[in-house]
């Protein structure tokens, strides 16, 4: 049993899981995400989002290849491979492995370090860069990432609060594919986090439970929390706060895409502004200075 | 009962019987954050939670790049 405040409901487990279906369904259908059919590349971390996200793609039918990136965050990064690639073992699924080390000399600790930025920039940028090239190559009909409406609510509060009128005109839950990027879908917007959990736990998902020890204290998670304690005391509003900016606030921003006038990376032929695209420049800079073996700090369990 | 928390991963002793609201408030922990799990099911906020019960408050936070 589960309770979903917002729904007003509690929640038996088949209803439950039925529910988690429909929501998935409905954006899908309603964001016009995939085609019966569709070939989709799953972006997989191991942790709870990215897992219920493959399981209820291939619940629903999909044909969904994982691919999960080796980030060289100490031990998290370790149990974190292991939770993917036991998922797809259990289940016979096609995992992909990138490991940032192995083929490009860096890892998310020591880029951040490099570029004296946070370590979520680094990871955030490997990550597109990454599941776009393999989409690409792979020829898949889109990338679906595991951003539930909790992430979505969060992104949207932080933007407001910064009032980036860029950012806000491409925060949808789908971009379609232009020359050089894949299509790039949100299935789980409909569903908050503490629904992605449960369904984990009702199906049986083995996931890294523990947080990224980089993303410790980052606004993201205080915006989360911020949301939170309004939540509690108002459920539903996060639901409401995102999908009215969707349906009334979002077609206000300039949909034009700058990403239409991009050149070719001189590097690696993907798309960019410059010369060379921000992934090959953060290659160059983590690589150049060496900085290798950055301690991770990992809370005790 | 046993109440196992995360992050870091600990164990602590709560007398029962309590309600599961009453347990997260008396914790400081705001519901929309946890998954409360007894003996491996779920359980909503209403629940009552017996002395013997084995008890999980999993959080369900997860932040960064985002995947």
């Amino acid at each position: 049993m589960i309770d979903v405040p917002r729904h007003n409901a509690n929640f038996c487990a088949p209803h439950f899981l039925d529910h988690c279906r429909e929501q998935v369904r409905r954006a899908i259908s309603h964001w016009h995400m995939l085609q019966p059919g569709d070939r989709v590349l799953v972006a997989v971390s191991g942790g709870k989002d990215s897992l219920a996200l493959w399981d209820l793609l291939v619940d629903l039918g999909y044909e969904a290849v994982g691919l999960y990136l080796g980030l060289g965050i100490g031990d998290y990064s370790d149990e974190s491979g292991a939770y993917a690639r036991e998922f797809a073992a259990g289940r016979g699924l096609e995992l992909l492995e990138v490991d940032l080390r192995d083929e490009y000399g860096f890892d998310v600790p020591s880029a951040a370090k490099a570029t004296k930025r946070v370590p979520c920039s680094a990871c955030g940028l490997s990550k597109r860069h990454l599941f776009d090239a393999a989409a690409l190559e792979g020829g898949f009909d889109a990338v679906a990432t595991g951003h539930n409406l909790d992430d979505e609510a969060a992104v949207l509060f932080g933007n407001v609060l910064h009032w980036d009128a860029e950012y806000l005109g491409r925060q949808l839950p789908v971009l379609d594919a232009r020359p050089g990027f894949p299509k790039k879908v949100k299935p789980l917007v409909r569903l908050a986090e503490r629904e992605t959990a449960a369904w984990c736990v009702l199906r049986g998902i083995e996931y890294q439970v523990e947080e990224c020890p980089m993303a410790a204290g980052n606004s993201h998670l205080g915006y989360k929390e911020a949301l939170n304690l309004i939540e509690r005391e108002s459920p539903g509003t996060k639901a409401h706060f995102y999908f009215a900016f969707l349906d009334r606030i979002a077609p206000r921003f300039d949909q034009t895409d700058a990403k239409d006038s991009l050149r070719t990376c001189a590097s690696c032929g993907a798309p960019t502004s410059g010369e060379v695209c921000a992934f090959c420049k953060l290659v160059e800079r983590a690589t150049r200075a060496g900085v290798r073996g950055v301690p991770v700090r990992i809370e005790i369990r | 009962m046993q109440v196992t928390l995360r992050n870091p991963k600990r164990t602590i002793t709560v007398d029962g019987p309590v309600r599961v609201s009453a347990l997260l408030a008396r914790l400081d922990i705001n519901r929309e954050s946890v998954l409360v799990i007894r003996n491996q099911t779920l359980v909503p906020g209403d629940a009552v939670l017996a002395d013997s019960d084995a008890v999980e408050i999993r959080p369900v936070i997860s932040g960064g790049s985002g995947t």
